[in-house]
């Protein structure tokens, strides 16, 4: 069972960052692809929401943290940072996007909250004083 | 953000030439295609062949290509690889746009 923390400074090419480290710091279980895949974008579409919504004006020590654990369930993520709370504090529904309408009327956006719910499990927001917290699971890497 | 567009038949063909349309270089994405499709007439081919990672925001790029083009231009998408199709299959954006396996398979479809 692995655990491992990494921590970036917000800013254009933070997630490309954090995701590596993520990555490199998972190459031990030899995950498949499919599993990757999973884990990267559901970090992804999270650390995105960091980087454009807590942190919208890149100004140093904005920095991101994400912790991971490896428990019987799967792989506990938490992300948290220091910037501006969710609106109302919690997170987006994540609904589905309606795509069955004219091409003009496409939805360009809204994709990402969808997609972490869908793909995560427990997914929970809070925050904490002047923290976010941001935790979620991804079901794999289950022994 | 590399591309390279390419008249095949009657089609064109914009190759992405990067593994990851994400939000770092979504609007990068964005103003590439616009730039290499703007003026013609030709339906769009795009070959993600090279793309092995694709996020919400590279999809909204993607739509957002697809719109300007409409309504007399077509986006077609070819060699999907399979992160980039699962954010797709996800999305149910596999049923907004032709999806191919491969560009072969996209230009032999369009030539018949």
């Amino acid at each position: 069972m692995i655990t491992f923390e990494v921590c970036v400074d917000s800013g254009e090419l933070a997630v490309r960052e954090a995701l590596g480290l993520v990555l490199a710091n998972l190459e031990t279980l030899s995950l498949d692809v499919e599993e990757l895949a999973t884990v990267e974008l559901v970090l992804a579409e999270a650390l995105n929401n960091v980087v454009e919504h807590a942190y919208p004006v890149t100004k140093p020590g904005n920095s991101i943290k994400i912790h991971c654990s490896q428990k019987v369930t799967g792989l506990h993520f938490a992300i948290t940072d220091q910037g501006y709370s969710m609106p109302n504090g919690q997170t987006p529904l994540g609904l589905p996007q309606n795509v069955e309408v004219d091409p003009f009327d496409m939805p360009e956006g809204g994709f990402g909250w969808f997609l972490i719910k869908d793909l995560a499990k427990d997914v929970t927001y809070r925050r904490v004083e002047n923290t976010n917290q941001l935790a979620l699971r991804i079901a794999v890497a289950i022994h | 953000m590399e591309v390279s567009a390419n008249n095949e038949g009657k089609m064109c063909v914009v190759s992405v030439l990067e593994a990851r349309i994400d939000a770092a270089v979504a609007l990068a994405f964005k103003d590439a295609m616009r730039q290499s499709t703007d003026g013609g007439e030709a339906d769009v081919v795009l070959d993600l062949g090279q793309v092995t990672f694709i996020d919400s925001s590279g999809l909204g790029a993607i739509v957002a290509t697809m719109k300007f083009l409409a309504p007399d231009r077509k986006l077609i998408l070819a060699g999907l690889t399979p992160a980039v199709d699962k954010v797709f299959k996800l999305t149910r954006m596999d049923t907004v746009f032709s999806v191919f396996n491969t560009l072969e398979q996209a230009l032999a479809k369009q030539s018949s």
